[in-house]
């Protein structure tokens, strides 16, 4: 059974590369049931569109509100 | 009287909108930041600046206007960071960018872990509000910016080579001398660190933890 630490591995190569079957099987059971990591895997995505929009410039926020309150 | 239309200095007007002296130096002081991250170096980032400022204003006229003027000379600027960066593989024997204290800079593991590998307690991860919101939040950007400093110099570099200049992993591992692997640790421990300030600065103090 993998644990969280071997999860977020995963979770972070998965944006590197394709996971083979064998291990995205292992990986989505865990993510199923630990919102820890399922937190950590969705966090990657928002890092990366923010790296791509920092990049390119494009970082004129529409609001200054904190995100709570959105 | 001579005309010079393509003189983005003036005030803006009809043929280029927007393109005020003040517009040009806020997307300068963004430019100087984003090229500083790239270069760890203050002066290399000024001349790169100064360069893409004067190819973009020369070939004004190449700029469609379907961009933002901001994301059109962004791009130039980092075109010119890829082509400084392949020149200075070509020139310096940059294993010293990877051979010493990647392991020492880089963060330790079990600081978010603890022996079971499961996440510690008060470091595990929250729910963050939505891709969209987050790019839409001025808080966000200032809470981004500065965790990007707290990258540790060399890893941060090859973690911003990867995701803001675009460079795949193969041609990362192959002029830096790295395996795949030592790059995917590199990547991993800068994106559990990034993450992790902008939990602790952007999400939790913004009172929205749940």
């Amino acid at each position: 059974m993998l644990n969280c630490k071997k999860v977020t591995e995963m979770c972070s190569q998965e944006m590197e590369r394709d996971l083979l079957l064998q291990e995205q099987v292992p990986l989505r059971l865990h993510l199923m049931l630990c919102s820890d990591c399922s937190n950590f895997r969705k966090q990657l995505r928002v890092l990366r569109l923010a790296m791509q929009r920092y990049a390119s410039g494009d970082t004129d926020s529409t609001s200054s509100d904190p995100p709570s309150d959105r | 009287m001579t005309i010079t239309p393509q003189d983005p200095l003036r005030e803006p007007n009809a043929a280029n909108p927007g393109v005020s002296p003040d517009a040009l130096e806020l997307i300068r002081v963004d430019m100087l930041r984003f090229a500083k991250l790239q270069l760890g170096n203050k002066e290399a980032a000024e001349d790169m600046v100064q360069e893409a400022m004067e190819s973009a204003l020369r070939h004004l006229n190449g700029f469609s206007g379907q961009s933002s003027l901001k994301t059109w000379v962004f791009a130039i600027l980092k075109n010119k960071i890829i082509d400084h960066l392949r020149r200075a593989w070509r020139t310096v024997n940059f294993s010293s960018l990877t051979n010493e204290g990647d392991d020492s800079e880089g963060i330790d593991l079990d600081a978010f872990f603890n022996d079971r590998g499961r996440w510690r307690d008060g470091l595990r991860p929250v729910a963050w509000p939505s891709p969209d919101d987050a790019v839409r939040s001025k808080q966000f950007w200032i809470v981004f910016e500065s965790c990007l400093d707290l990258l540790a110099p060399k890893a941060g570099q090859i973690f911003m080579m990867r995701e803001f200049l675009g460079f795949d992993s193969d041609e990362i591992c192959l002029q830096l001398n790295l395996t795949t692997s030592n790059l995917h640790v590199i990547l991993h421990r800068s994106r559990l660190k990034l993450r992790g300030c902008l939990e602790t600065g952007w999400v939790r103090s913004g009172a929205s933890a749940c």
